[in-house]
């Protein structure tokens, strides 16, 4: 049975306030589905092509290429705000701090800036709350009502190096605690050896065990993976086998979030979009902690994919001090002098 | 709209660069600009002024000086005085002047970006970030060769003051191209900025009254491309060097044919790029936009000529116009702006009716939705397909936004189209591998290939084309030798000035070869030597050769038109040669030394008999030690190895120039001849030389020689006759690449008059006689540097 074209009211995290009205998820033209396992066609992953060099050239002009300004800005940090999964990943993480984190992801913008963009009718929050396992329950209940998401790293996160079975019973354990998000890790070596069915059946179990209704992102590990071409290979075996987003990095790895993986990622999306006329989402994640970082990924994603990728249901920050600095811009804005961190409620 | 509204639509809204720092410049000087003469603003003797526009609303934004002929002279006038002093200031001291150049760009840079786009059109993302600093990096470097001019010039001097004409498309850039090389050289300049794109210029001549550049050594002259004529003509003028157009470019090289002076040139193009089907193709499609869709297309080097393999044609198209969708066409101080106005009302419409005409003649023609601005020069990106190699707009150069698209299906068919040009100054080649990448970059003609990349530039990286896009090179080196000359050149006796008469076989009165006087010592027959034969020539007539006391000493064949086209044939033939190892190149002409060791004798005592027994014996001597000086530097006249900003390497390849003519000396009828066709034919170049009438014999000694030395026939092709005449086949020849005339000024002049049709490169001896006995002056990389022209390999790498 094929799906309904899915739109960004109806996926997963996404509470209809953003938006005016649905943005049909379309590409050139043409609408596309939710994401589905496909069988595992080994020719696309040989026809990878990337060029290093020009992908860094790409996006060393396109953050000159494009910049926004004044209001557009201000409108353009919001949409980071509400494309944002608050996290925390620490190992001091404890249940006050995650509460915290709740209470910011509720209300992401003090209420002066709120009425001064006078953008109260959004009922802005933030896209998901991102917890280890052991917080999932108390997310839950901090987030009660507000519909916002919460969203478990899990199989083995950061390194995935458990054990198949043990890495498939956390997913279900952090589903059946309440997240309706799951952000699982690949084993990097499948990548190294060029295990592609192995990964396949991998992230396919993953999937499987994330349920229907809840949404997995697939994270590559792009600092481990080291090179562009293996980011692109594993971006389109995740794809493949079923994934809802494909994300950069855990946040743990030496090198995390760069424009050259994600404009690499977004490409693989585009073509797999092009070629199966279904849409998977993309999160970079880990080392992105500017406003002016936030934007860069925006336009990103607005040039190379279009309007829908904008949307929460397809597009995400990793991030826990990105919030900070975004607020310190929009108060500027308002005020036209800076602010400083400690004005700002901590997450 | 409101901030709610705003984050619903994701649009990018207006997000100007603010001007008023050139504004206020502008105002400064009440919008009125005068000449820049001798280190000061003045009036223009011509008491006439034209406007200066901003292409992106039409509107008038200053006034400049409108030079006429009396300014040319004051200005040259100045640039003449101040030469002497300049140049005999020490190489450091230059250097601190350009140094201080570069400071003072950089320390006003965004000014500069902004007058730059105002008057220009240009994004201000790529007056900011791409030519301004570019400028700077230019006088940078050409600070650093001021300093080392003596160390690594040793034998050179500047050339005098140079005449420098401008285009419109970077301004600032190509002003930094011209003036930062002549300056570090010790020459003065005399710098045309193009007509509608003064501003940025003048702003230069302000920074350089900042800096205390002494008065004289820049003069920047605004005036009409009429009056530019007259400053490149100028007897006052030492060096010219021109950026633009190839029709001007043979304008200019008409309007100076009848000097010596030092020309550069750098033209037009039309440019492929090639995408194999290994290729990152999203990469790929980036590297279109900066090739074609960068300064709206008004880019000499532009990518305008796309070449997809067959295979994934379809594909990359689609991939084009999605991208093409999301360019932003519109104000061009706009940052968010990808493609801003073009440069002029006129140009607009050349582009307008050029894309008509492609239409008409059954190109596919696709644009973006993209909205234009209402007002102002501005045109879509454009793709056209359906084009063929005979259309006209894949075979003229459009300068505008429109790229068109053909197939290929294999590298060799994607060579030849590539070539398939009169152009020669840009190839891009896309693939990942570096074995099909690489293969086809040597295959190429252009003088800079940019592997996996597009448009890129740098100082120390020379830049110029082959074919009509030009001779001489922009930056490095090589740039540099541009405004340098020989030191010994101007101390060598002054060449004749009328060719020489020789006495050539009257039809009407039935003289014909076939009967000797009965009186002659001619013991041999002497044939033309064409493709490795020897050739009757097509004439049927032979000449008499006198010595100088009137004794007969032979029958020479007397070459005409026909004999020129067969040698121009065999030597377009033999091109293999340029593909032979370096190592066997030397082989071979060591060969020829032994052999001509083993005949030394015979070969002397008949040369004795033209130019005495003394001078024979000499010039057989040298002319065997000069051939041991080529085969030795056959494989060491290497090329370089550039280290541009970023994961780039970009190898400088020294690539013979192709079928070179040769109009040979009669001072040394051996020794002359040899000392042009050796450097020539010793980097791979084959030749079609004419010997001096003095002793065109010659040809007898050398082809038996080339016979017995493994010399592929067509390499060398020698053909005697009237030089004048033989010149003038030669010079109007297409497939001759380059044109060696060390003989009279007459005939120099008329070689240089004659040879604008391919504007192939023309080489003299700049008026002077050459001493071809003293090796220090008569062999080496004075003559290589000729023979060669420098191609540059971009090659980012990384994985």
């Amino acid at each position: 049975m094929a799906l309904q074209p899915i739109t960004s009211v109806n996926g997963a995290g996404n509470r209809g306030a953003h938006s005016v009205e649905p943005i049909p998820v379309v590409l050139h033209g043409r609408a596309l589905e939710a994401n589905r396992r496909i069988p595992l066609n080994l020719d696309w992953i040989d026809q990878v092509r990337v060029n290093t060099s020009a992908v860094e050239r790409r996006t060393a002009t396109h953050v000159a290429r494009r910049t926004v300004k004044k209001d557009t800005q201000a409108a353009w940090l919001v949409r980071a705000i509400a494309c944002m999964d608050l996290t925390t990943l620490s190992g001091d993480d404890s249940v006050e701090r995650v509460k915290r984190l709740c209470a910011k992801a509720r209300n992401p913008l003090e209420q002066h800036l709120v009425e001064g963009l006078g953008i109260e009718d959004l009922h802005l929050t933030v896209g998901a709350v991102c917890v280890y396992h052991a917080f999932v329950e108390t997310a839950v209940k901090a987030l009660e009502g507000s519909g916002i998401p919460v969203a478990a790293v899990s199989a083995g996160f950061p390194a995935g190096l458990n054990p198949l079975a043990e890495r498939v019973a956390e997913i279900h354990r952090s589903v059946e605690a309440g997240a309706r998000e799951i952000d699982i890790v690949i084993t990097r070596a499948h990548v190294f050896g060029g295990e592609w069915q192995a990964l396949y059946d991998e992230i396919a179990a993953f999937k499987d065990a994330c349920g229907p209704n809840v949404h997995m992102k697939a994270i590559l590990g792009t600092g481990d993976l080291m090179t562009l071409r293996n980011v692109a290979r594993a971006s389109w075996v995740a794809m493949m086998a079923g994934a809802d987003f494909i994300k950069t990095s855990t946040g743990k790895e030496s090198v995390n979030a760069t424009l050259p993986v994600s404009l690499v990622m977004v490409r693989c999306i585009r073509d797999y979009a092009e070629r199966t006329g279904m849409a998977v989402g993309f999160k970079p994640a880990g080392g992105i902690r500017t406003a002016k970082q936030a934007l860069d990924w925006l336009s990103l994603m607005k040039d190379e994919l279009g309007r829908p990728w904008l949307e929460p249901s397809l597009f995400r920050f990793g991030a826990s001090g990105m919030l900070g600095d975004i607020e310190r811009q929009l108060e500027h804005h308002l005020t036209g002098h800076y602010s400083a961190t400690y004005r700002h409620p901590v997450a | 709209m409101s901030i709610a509204e705003k984050f619903y639509t994701m649009e990018y809204g207006a997000a100007p660069e603010d001007p008023k720092e050139a504004v206020a410049w502008l105002e400064r000087h009440h919008r009125r600009f005068e000449e820049f003469t001798g280190g000061a603003w003045v009036k223009p003797l011509s008491g006439e002024y034209q406007t200066a526009s901003d292409p992106s609303t039409g509107e008038v934004i200053a006034e400049v000086a409108k030079g006429n002929r009396d300014d040319v002279e004051a200005a040259v006038e100045a640039a003449r005085r101040a030469q002497p002093a300049w140049q005999a200031l020490s190489g450091h001291e230059r250097a601190r002047y350009l140094y201080a150049l570069a400071r003072q760009v950089q320390k006003h840079a965004r000014r500069l970006a902004v007058l730059e786009t105002m008057n220009n059109g240009k994004p201000i993302r790529e007056s900011r970030d791409i030519d301004i600093p570019l400028v700077a990096r230019h006088f940078y470097h050409h600070a650093g060769w001021a300093q080392l001019l003596d160390r690594e010039f040793p034998q050179y001097t500047a050339c005098g003051v140079a005449g420098q004409v401008i285009p419109w498309n970077f301004p600032l850039l190509m002003f930094a191209w011209k003036v930062a090389p002549a300056l570090a050289a010790g020459n003065t300049v005399v710098i045309k900025p193009a007509r509608y794109t003064p501003l940025t210029a003048l702003a230069f001549a302000e920074l350089a009254m900042e800096v205390g550049l002494p008065p004289g050594v820049l003069n920047v002259l605004t005036c009409d491309a009429k009056t530019g004529e007259a400053l490149i003509a100028h007897p006052g003028i030492d060096k010219v060097a021109f950026t633009g157009s190839t029709e001007v470019g043979r304008t200019i090289r008409k309007v100076t044919a009848n000097s010596a002076r030092k020309l550069s040139l750098e033209l037009g193009g039309k440019s492929p790029f090639i995408v194999f089907d290994d290729a990152d193709l999203d990469s790929a499609v980036e590297g279109v936009v900066d090739a074609i869709w960068f300064n709206q297309g008004q880019v000499c080097c532009a990518g305008s000529r796309l070449l997809v393999q067959e295979r994934v044609a379809e594909t990359f198209y689609a991939k084009l116009r999605a991208r093409m969708e999301t360019l932003r066409v519109g104000p061009p101080l706009d940052k968010s702006i990808d493609i801003g106005a073009i440069v002029s009302p006129v140009q607009l419409e050349t582009i307008r009716r050029m894309v008509e005409d492609g239409v008409a003649e059954g190109a596919r023609c696709w644009q973006p939705r993209n909205p234009l601005p209402a007002k102002g020069s501005f045109y879509p990106p454009t793709l056209l397909t359906d084009v063929h190699p005979a259309a006209k707009v894949v075979q003229e150069e459009i300068f505008g936004p429109v790229l068109v698209a053909m197939t290929f299906r294999t590298p060799a068919e994607a060579a030849e189209l590539a070539n398939n040009t009169i152009y020669g100054l840009a190839a891009s080649i896309w693939s990942e591998n570096i074995n099909v990448a690489l293969d086809l970059a040597a295959q190429v003609k252009a003088g800079v290939v940019w592997i996996n990349s597009t448009n890129q530039f740098d100082a120390a990286c020379g830049f110029g084309g082959y074919r009509e896009s030009g001779y001489g090179r922009e930056g490095g080196r090589e740039g540099m030798l541009e405004y340098l000359t020989p030191k010994w050149l101007r101390s060598l006796p002054a060449a004749p000035e009328r060719a020489v008469k020789i006495e050539t076989p009257d039809e009407a009165e039935g003289f014909t070869s076939a009967g000797l006087p009965a009186h002659a010592t001619i013991d041999r027959t002497v044939k033309q030597y064409i493709g490795g034969k020897q050739a009757r020539p097509d004439s049927g007539y032979s000449f008499p050769v006198y010595s100088r006391e009137g004794e007969l000493l032979g029958e020479a064949p007397l070459g005409n038109r026909k004999d020129i086209r067969n040698a121009v044939e065999a030597a377009r033939n033999a091109t293999g040669w340029a593909k032979t190892a370096a190592h066997n190149r030397a082989q071979v002409i060591y060969y020829l030394a032994e052999n001509m060791i083993q005949r030394s004798d015979e070969i002397a005592a008949r040369l004795a008999r033209a130019v005495g027994a003394a001078q024979a014996a000499v010039e057989v001597d040298l002319s065997i030690q000069r051939i041991f000086s080529y085969a030795a530097w056959a494989d060491k006249y290497d090329g370089q190895v550039h280290n541009p900003p970023g994961r780039n390497i970009a190898i400088a390849m020294n690539e013979p120039v192709g079928a070179v003519g040769i109009l040979a000396p009669s001072e040394a009828p051996l020794l002359g001849l040899l000392s042009l066709v050796l450097p020539a034919i010793a980097v791979g170049n084959t030749v079609v030389a004419v010997p001096s009438e003095r002793y065109p014999l010659v040809i007898g000694d050398l082809y038996q020689l080339l016979d017995t030395s493994d010399m592929p026939g067509g390499v060398v092709n020698l053909v005697a006759g009237h030089p004048v005449e033989l010149a003038k086949t030669l010079a109007e020849h297409d497939g001759i690449e380059a044109i060696w005339c060390f003989r009279s000024n007459e005939e120099a002049n008329f070689v240089r008059a004659a040879s604008t049709g391919n504007m192939k490169q023309v080489w003299t001896n700049d008026g002077h006689e050459y001493d071809w006995f003293n090796p220090a002056q008569a062999e080496g990389r004075w003559f290589l540097q000729h023979a060669t022209q420098v191609k540059n390999i971009w090659a980012p790498y990384g994985e």
